[in-house]
């Protein structure tokens, strides 16, 4: 015979079910197991018909109790229990079945397996991730607010447009930096949220960017200049990698690494304080870009020493695929040496020229020894480089 | 080689009351295809349709409402079988409601009033009910006025508008009593289609079976057999089926069982429901 003995007890006294008694009857039958009674009690009118239409709907089976006035009993059909998450430490692999689930919190069971792709805490992680993020949220800015758009004075008319010129080129590599972390987010786990969160502040930041250098070109009445063809298939090699690491490495580390030397150059040589003030202000942004990449592979390289050699190899295999390109766009390399130069004069080419070649020199400098810090030999380092893209992203 | 191809895939019918009724059956066809047998699904829009389908072998199995699954007895002459139905679909009751305060206080206090119902095709708000209050000792189309609220005809009443509307009559008085299924009353007072207290029960039909698979006698059981196990098989927290059981209502497939048709069997030959489909079989 099975034991049909009342597991718990539940008095409803006169609430009904559209009041809300149903929610009492889930906390209890949450707790049961398969088979489990409950003894129910409750004189609401009607009550028995709606709870035995409320069983069945549920898959429970609900019984009278005979000769007992207001008292019904149900069987449970059992409830899976939740599945629980790790709260207080973050796995080496998340569960496709955690899906959308704070960490920490707990998920029902038998709902959909997620997709994504980037579920080895190894794929994505990297230390100082709290650190990055608090210090992204503390330091965003607005291109409206907090840039001095008033002192913006007319300059000679080559000078504003190589600053155009330097305007338009900066805005393509911010979409580009738009672009790689957005396509990754969709494929990481969620329960890696620190890296998600991460990536959306660096998203935000380069929509900025993209937003101030525009309004820049267009302020001092020159207008967007001309999108190159060897800049437009350098970064197109950056948007189809396909391996989260590599596309960090080639992102944060090459690339933004080699623009917080361009966006020095640029502050240092502004000819107005607005270009002044947004050099300054992305180039804080991107220096925690570069923070973010450095991390990563900081953390990648402890546990896979051996991934120097396949991101060795990615910096060589693109600039095989860039072969075509001799060097950094003539639109840009001459706005570069016009801005530095201040102007179209003998003089002040020659001098603007000079600063470019010794910005070319400090940028493959920083460039090693930031591939050094992070373990590259001084040759590969050396190497690796020179194999960088001459359009620096 | 027609027939080799006709025995591969075992083809289900069911009637397209809703368009998640697409939604269920893609999944199911994936569910069956996954652990090796092939199904297909055809749709009809009405039950006659279907019922006439797989009395000429154009289906193998039919996803029948209860009044097709008498249907089907009636013109195959008690040939056919069901075979497996909804956890859901087994003791369900209608209740007959009228107002609070209403001065009805049994069936007989009907006579002369307007008693409102779903489509005249619905088991569970039209044809029990009415078969209650025949019980009752009222020839209910002439001691009474049935208000029927023909929504999608020829569906059984599968689609909740047809009862939702009878509701809607009792709660503005063109209607003394309304007919709904019992899970369907709590569902129109939480949805407020019904405001709480201002209805009771005036009656309660014993319980009635639902919904149930049906196929033919002479269906081979080697075909079936695959069919039913599978779907026994399926489990509420496989997360693949999951919604798809959720869609179609249910937390586990039964067995079917055929004592629960009873009082839909009489309420048929009573209001002569199918006397056109009786004759029609015997000529």
């Amino acid at each position: 015979m099975p034991d049909s003995t009342p597991n718990d007890q539940l008095d409803l006294e006169d609430l009904a079910l559209h009041e809300g008694a149903a929610v009492l009857l889930r906390r209890v039958l949450a707790q049961s197991q398969a088979g489990d009674w409950l003894e129910v009690r409750g004189d609401s009118a009607q009550l028995a018909d709606h709870l035995s239409a409320w069983c069945r709907k549920e898959g429970h089976r609900f019984e009278r109790q005979p000769g007992v006035a207001d008292a019904y009993r149900i069987q449970s059909r059992g409830l899976a229990p939740p599945i629980p998450t790790p709260r207080n430490e973050i796995s080496e692999i998340a569960d496709p079945v955690w899906g959308l689930a704070p960490r920490g919190a707990r998920v029902e069971a038998g709902g959909p397996e997620f997709a994504f792709t980037l579920r080895q805490k190894r794929d994505v992680w990297a230390r100082e991730l709290n650190s990055i993020y608090t210090q992204a949220v503390a330091n965003q800015w607005s291109v409206t607010r907090d840039v001095p758009w008033k002192d913006l004075r007319r300059l000679p008319v080559d000078l504003e447009h190589a600053v155009a010129q330097i305007m338009t080129f900066l805005t393509e590599n911010e979409f580009a930096a738009l672009y790689v972390p957005a396509r990754f987010i969709p494929r990481i786990h969620p329960h890696y949220r620190e890296v998600v969160e991460v990536l959306a502040m660096q998203i935000v930041d380069e929509a900025r960017h993209g937003e101030a250098f525009t309004r820049r070109a267009g302020a001092g009445g020159a207008g967007l200049g001309t999108t190159a063809v060897s800049g437009q298939l350098s970064l197109k090699t950056l948007l189809e990698e396909p391996d989260f690491t590599t596309a960090t490495f080639l992102l944060c580390v090459m690339g933004e690494g080699t623009f917080l030397t361009l966006l020095k150059f640029l502050g240092e040589h502004a000819p107005d304080p607005v270009t002044a003030a947004l050099a300054h202000l992305a180039h804080r942004d991107e220096a925690r870009h570069v923070a973010f990449g450095t991390e990563h592979m900081r953390y990648v390289f402890e546990r896979e020493p051996e991934k120097r050699l396949f991101l060795a190899a990615a910096v060589e295999r693109r600039s095989q695929m860039l072969a075509s390109i001799s060097g950094l766009s003539p639109y840009v390399y001459d706005a570069l040496v016009v801005y530095a130069g201040k102007g179209v004069s003998v003089a002040q080419i020659r001098e603007g020229a000079r600063r470019v070649a010794q910005l070319q020199r400090d940028m493959d400098h920083a460039r090693r020894e930031r591939l050094q810090s992070l373990g590259f030999d001084p040759l590969t380092a050396s190497q690796m480089s020179s194999y960088h893209t001459k359009n620096f992203m | 080689m027609a027939a080799i191809s006709r025995s591969t895939v075992l083809r289900v019918g069911a009637v397209a009351y809703d368009p998640k009724v697409v939604t269920i059956w893609e999944g199911f066809k994936d569910y069956f295809a996954a652990r090796d047998i092939k199904i297909d699904y055809i749709l009809y829009s009405t039950y006659d349709a279907q019922v006439d389908a797989n009395l000429r072998g154009e289906i193998d199995v039919a996803w029948n409402s209860p009044l097709a699954w008498v249907k089907s007895q009636i013109v195959s002459g008690g040939c056919c079988r069901a075979i497996a139905m909804r956890d859901s679909d087994r003791d369900l009751t209608t209740k007959i409601l009228v107002r609070s305060n209403s001065e009805l206080r049994s069936l007989a206090d009907l006579k002369g009033g307007t008693v409102a119902v779903g489509a005249f095709d619905s088991p569970q708000a039209t044809l029990i009910p009415l078969e209650l209050i025949a019980e009752a000792g009222l020839d209910p189309r002439r001691d009474c006025r049935v208000l029927y609220h023909d929504v999608m005809v020829g569906k059984h009443g599968d689609h909740v508008g047809g009862e939702r509307e009878a509701a809607k009559a009792l709660a503005t008085s063109r209607a003394d009593a309304a007919c709904v299924l019992d899970a369907n009353y709590l569902a129109f007072i939480n949805e407020g289609t019904l405001d709480p207290g201002t209805s009771r029960v005036l009656a309660t039909t014993p319980a009635f079976d639902h919904c149930n698979f049906t196929v033919r006698a002479d269906e081979p059981e080697s075909r079936i057999k695959p069919f039913i196990d599978t779907l026994l098989a399926m489990s509420f927290h496989d997360p693949s089926v999951r919604v798809l059981m959720e869609l179609e209502g249910l937390k586990q497939w039964l067995p079917a069982r055929t004592s629960g048709y009873a009082q839909l069997e009489k309420a048929v030959q009573r209001f002569n429901f199918y006397s056109a489909a009786v004759s029609k079989a015997g000529s």
